[in-house]
């Protein structure tokens, strides 16, 4: 590799990482804080996901669009999704990114791209594919990533979704999460043995990928390209990533009896955080007084954070019956 | 002035939504094809292209979310389902997702969607061709429902629906279709959360929307023979629910006689009795009433259609019952092969 082209490549990879460890602390300090009962919403961790969250956005820009569904935060994070914003509305402030109306079920930020994200499984991804539909109208030549889990692609829409996103030819990356749980239920309860997923999105005529959702430099290697070939034509492109959550379906604590703990250590081992700051520092694009120096910065900010959102108000009563309609200009 | 039939004054309120705003998209199955939905989508594909004038893939659950998505970053889509049942597969865009969507994230984003559902009726089309759950949508906080009961109207809130920032279900019934007004040829907008009062009288309070106002002003002709004068209240908008007039015209006349084409439990028309009990109650001289379809889903043989469909008579008797005057039941004189199944006598099936 070129120099230049290392510095780059090294420059993308220190940034994916501060982004990836900054979610995990952000996770950490939320299911830290959840016992205290004042973050009154359903909550689900990322913890254990959060690379691909971070690979699949790290190429995009503010006019990139994302979809995404109950397990957001990453997603949002790494999308540009203000952080203040988010903490503020799980403490139901008036100050949340949904005005606390939503709570971490119903993100959005606007600024960012970060469309929406709700907890109907299935629904975000035909909305979606309507971003990216309604941006070619506009011959806007923006990119939208659907994020859904392996669950949604059980749904009828997903292949509804993905059936319209090639007959319209979208600029649409359709990034599957499988972390190998509905709630509690294996995939092996619900899907027939070798169904082969790939082979079924790529005869609907998509182009499909396998990543490894614990390997952030790779992934990170493989969105860069699949996203500079979608600028250049639009074609939707499905990539399943293998990963695995850490803690329990919805809330802040282990699931030990729910899923074994042989499983749950094996993964424990391919942790992103962990292999990526090895990688990193094993090729000299990271120190040790770097990786300080993140931590305390991502300190402060969840501290400010946290702090603000504490002390912001609730919505006012009034605003109980506000937001209904939108108010005709 | 022109005499226009209510399909060509939705395809006029399309067109001119569509000149006027490069953003308005029509879809739906059938939409650009040869039977241009029922007339009301004629020529659109010609003058607009089929990027603007769409076909869509047999997915109703999806597409309603692929047009929220549109509308979400700038589209402005109208949606038509030929049959209002085909919308059911949808319900969780339309509930779940698109009526609370500006609520749920805090007023940041809106959904100017319309879905246009038409309501069928008549020619044996039978329980799943012939629903009108228009009374679902206006449960949904965050929906708006309209529903048009003359041509003049269909253009004016089609157009008005197309600019709201909200999403608007807006029932449409198949067989007001064939009914005219005088249109004027200047652009004009109905607004919406406004009733009308189309008829003016002491003796009750019809209210009424849709097909059932059609019933309803047929009605009101035959009390006139008698001596006997009606308001008659057009909802045009059910939700939201502006109940001034209605509740003006029940302390003046003391009778309110609701009709609405749904079925009877939990239909519309429960909810404006509630709203005049409550607020009207000491000016009611006689129960409120409703006239409705019966608790059971629509039978295709006109041997039993024919007993299904309330008929202007029906008013007129709820009217003259609440003067203490005395009535014959109107299907005493249908039998069972009368051709009541059409929505006039030029009509040749089927749909």
């Amino acid at each position: 590799m070129q120099l230049k082209e290392l510095i780059q490549s090294s420059r993308h990879r220190v940034e994916a990482f501060y982004n990836l460890l900054r979610i995990r602390r952000i996770e950490e300090a939320v299911a830290k804080n959840y016992s205290a009962q004042e973050m009154r919403c359903p909550v689900h961790f990322s913890i254990g996901q959060e690379a691909v969250a971070v690979a699949a956005c790290h190429y995009l820009t503010d006019d990139d669009y994302v979809t995404s569904t109950h397990r957001a935060h990453a997603h949002y994070l790494a999308k540009g999704g203000d952080l203040d914003a988010l903490i503020a509305e799980f403490y139901g402030k008036e100050t949340g990114c949904s005005g606390g109306y939503g709570g971490s079920m119903h993100l959005s930020d606007l600024n960012a791209g970060f469309l929406g994200s709700v907890p109907i499984v299935g629904s975000t991804i035909s909305i979606g594919v309507g971003a990216a539909f309604g941006a070619k109208l506009q011959n806007k030549n923006n990119i939208t990533v659907i994020f859904l889990g392996e669950g949604a692609t059980e749904e009828g829409v997903f292949f509804e979704s993905l059936n319209f996103a090639l007959l319209h030819k979208l600029a649409v990356i359709f990034v599957c999460e499988n972390n190998l749980y509905s709630i509690i239920t294996s995939l092996d309860k619900r899907r027939p043995k070798g169904a082969d997923l790939s082979k079924i999105v790529e005869s609907f005529g998509a182009h499909s990928y396998k990543m490894d959702g614990q390997d952030l430099c790779s992934m990170l290697d493989q969105f860069q390209t699949i996203i500079a070939s979608m600028r250049h034509s639009p074609h939707p492109v499905f990539i399943e990533c293998e990963t695995y959550r850490y803690l329990e379906h919805c809330g802040p604590n282990q699931e030990l009896n729910l899923r074994s703990e042989s499983e749950i250590k094996k993964w424990k081992k391919r942790d992103p955080v962990d292999i990526t700051h090895h990688k990193l520092m094993h090729e000299n694009f990271l120190t040790s007084v770097d990786v300080s120096a993140f931590e305390q910065a991502i300190q402060r900010e969840i501290d400010h954070a946290f702090m603000s959102a504490k002390k912001a108000s609730f919505p006012p009563r009034e605003n109980l019956m506000r937001h209904v309609y939108k108010e005709t200009p | 002035m022109k005499k226009t039939r209510f399909d060509t004054a939705i395809c006029d309120a399309l067109n001119e939504s569509m000149l006027r705003d490069d953003r308005v998209i029509v879809i739906g199955q059938g939409v650009p094809d040869a039977s241009q939905t029922y007339g009301t989508t004629k020529g659109l594909v010609d003058t607009f292209g089929d990027k603007r004038v769409m076909e869509m893939p047999v997915a109703e659950a999806s597409m309603v979310g692929i047009m929220l998505g549109a509308a979400l970053v700038g589209i402005k889509p109208v949606m038509v389902f030929a049959r209002m049942e085909f919308a059911m597969l949808a319900m969780d865009q339309i509930v779940n997702q698109a009526a609370k969507w500006h609520y749920m994230f805090g007023g940041k984003s809106c959904v100017p969607l319309v879905l246009r559902l038409i309501v069928g009726r008549g020619w044996g089309q039978g329980a799943q061709h012939s629903q009108s759950l228009h009374n679902w949508f206006t449960h949904i906080p965050g929906l708006k429902v309209v529903a048009p009961a003359t041509a003049y109207d269909a253009k004016g809130l089609l157009i008005s629906s197309i600019e709201d920032p909200n999403p608007v279900i807006f029932i449409e019934h198949r067989w007001l279709h064939y009914t005219t007004s005088l249109i004027p040829k200047d652009a004009y907008t109905v607004p919406l959360g406004v009733p009308n009062l189309i008829k003016k009288g002491p003796d009750a309070s019809v209210v009424s929307s849709s097909y059932a106002t059609l019933d309803a002003l047929k009605a009101s002709e035959i009390l006139a023979k008698d001596g006997i004068h009606i308001d008659i209240i057009d909802l045009r908008t059910l939700t939201p629910l502006n109940d001034e007039i209605i509740l003006e015209s029940v302390k003046k006349t003391g009778r309110l006689i609701v009709c609405d084409q749904g079925t009877l439990t939990s239909g519309f028309a429960a909810e404006i009795i509630s709203r005049v009990t409550e607020k009207a109650f000491t000016y009611l001289k006689e129960p409120p009433v409703r006239i409705t379809l019966p608790d059971c889903p629509s039978p295709t043989t006109r041997g039993l259609a024919n007993y299904y469909y309330p008929m202007p008579e029906h008013i007129v008797n709820a009217v003259k019952k609440s003067h203490k005057k005395s009535v014959i039941d109107p299907y005493a004189n249908v039998n069972a092969s009368d051709y009541l199944d059409i929505p006039n006598k030029s009509f040749t099936g089927p749909f």
